[in-house]
């Protein structure tokens, strides 16, 4: 991985600790994820202990500290979604990727979510890959969309 | 640093301008129980045992006694039932993380609280951050902290640092009020850390 943006990032903001939040999502906003070297630059040049660097990347979803995969699958279970048989597709999209939402399999191809609304009702149940709607899906037709990805 | 008179339990008590309830307390060898309080730490307010019912300019209050600053005719009440009934639930939430914690089991005597009364999550952690205030601001190491937020916050030894320091300081310890310390410290592995000490989501 290339971390020449990270010292980049951090001296836009002045390397202060003040920044600490911003500095983060910045690095995020650029790799996708915080690693833990990261994490480590970010403590050492803001001169915030690393406990505190840890607590702060721990606390907020918005951060991840596992890398992202290449696409991000989200499987919407909102109410309408769910009364439709969400559930069953989220299912067997966890069977078919090996992963639980939250999680990114081990080639980092899809990382998957479960989310609450895509506010794509009518077209319950829903599943989005990368921000392309698959709209009525079922358990049997989840398979096929995600043969496309590489 | 002028001083100030106020009454706790019915006993007239001096005290020094700025001193919080706690400490004019604790000059009159009044007992109020803490569990987060540590003298030599800052003011933290997590466990909110130390509830005490405040009366001043005609108003009463509960404020947590280790924070609440005292003041001139300031009117103090360190038992109620109001209080013991606040004490008593804050007990039975904390039991159903650390059922076996020897200071709660003795305070949930005094208390009538039931350690069961609420389904056991046991986490053995009641978030009272002594050990990491106490790394942090005493020893200035920060080997220890926080990680993740809500029911999933737990304790973390920061690997890098706890394999040079830990081991020949383990101050923390003796703190805790339950024994997750000890036990993270522990499963933190001989100290060799080879994984992530905080979740990977
Ligand atoms: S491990 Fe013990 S001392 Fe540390 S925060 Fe939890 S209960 Fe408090
Ligand atoms: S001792 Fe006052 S809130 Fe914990």
């Amino acid at each position: 991985m290339d971390d020449s943006k990270i010292d980049l990032i951090i001296d836009k903001h002045h390397a202060e600790e003040s920044a600490l939040i911003k500095v983060l999502l910045d690095i995020q906003d650029e790799y996708g994820w915080l690693s833990p070297k990261a994490l480590k630059r970010v403590s050492e040049k803001l001169e915030v202990p690393l406990a505190r660097v840890q607590q702060t990347a721990t606390f907020y979803k918005a951060f991840s500290l596992a890398p992202k995969g290449r696409h991000t699958i989200h499987v919407c279970n909102g109410t309408s979604c769910h009364l439709r048989g969400a559930q069953r597709v989220l299912d067997k999209v966890q069977e078919l990727t090996g992963i639980k939402p939250g999680e990114t399999d081990p080639d980092l191809k899809f990382r998957l979510e479960a989310v609450n609304c895509l506010g794509q009702c009518a077209l319950g149940p829903v599943m989005e890959v990368d921000g392309k709607i698959y709209g009525k899906m079922s358990p049997k037709k989840a398979a096929e969309p995600l043969k496309k990805y590489e | 640093m002028g001083v100030v008179t106020l009454t706790i339990d019915n006993k007239e008590v001096k005290a020094e301008e700025g001193m919080t309830v706690l400490e004019a307390a604790q000059s009159a060898g009044i007992y109020i129980p803490t569990l987060c309080h540590h003298e030599k730490l800052e003011t933290y307010t997590a466990c909110r045992i130390c509830m005490v019912e405040v009366e001043s300019r005609g108003r009463v209050r509960l404020d947590t006694a280790c924070s609440h600053p005292v003041a001139n005719d300031m009117v103090v009440k360190t038992r109620s039932e109001k209080i013991n009934k606040i004490r008593k639930t804050l007990l039975e939430l904390m039991l159903a993380h650390a059922p076996d914690s020897a200071i709660l089991q003795e305070m949930a005597e005094e208390y009538g609280a039931d350690k069961g009364r609420f389904e056991k999550e046991s986490s053995f952690c009641i978030h009272c951050a002594l050990c990491v205030r106490y790394c942090a601001e005493v020893k200035k190491k920060n080997a220890i902290g926080f990680v993740n937020s809500g029911t999933k916050r737990e304790i973390s030894f920061v690997p890098e640092i706890a394999s040079q320091e830990c081991w020949k300081c383990k101050e923390c310890f003796p703190l805790c009020p339950t024994e997750a310390l000890q036990a993270a410290y522990v499963l933190a592995g001989a100290l060799t850390f080879p994984v992530a000490p905080f979740e990977l989501r």
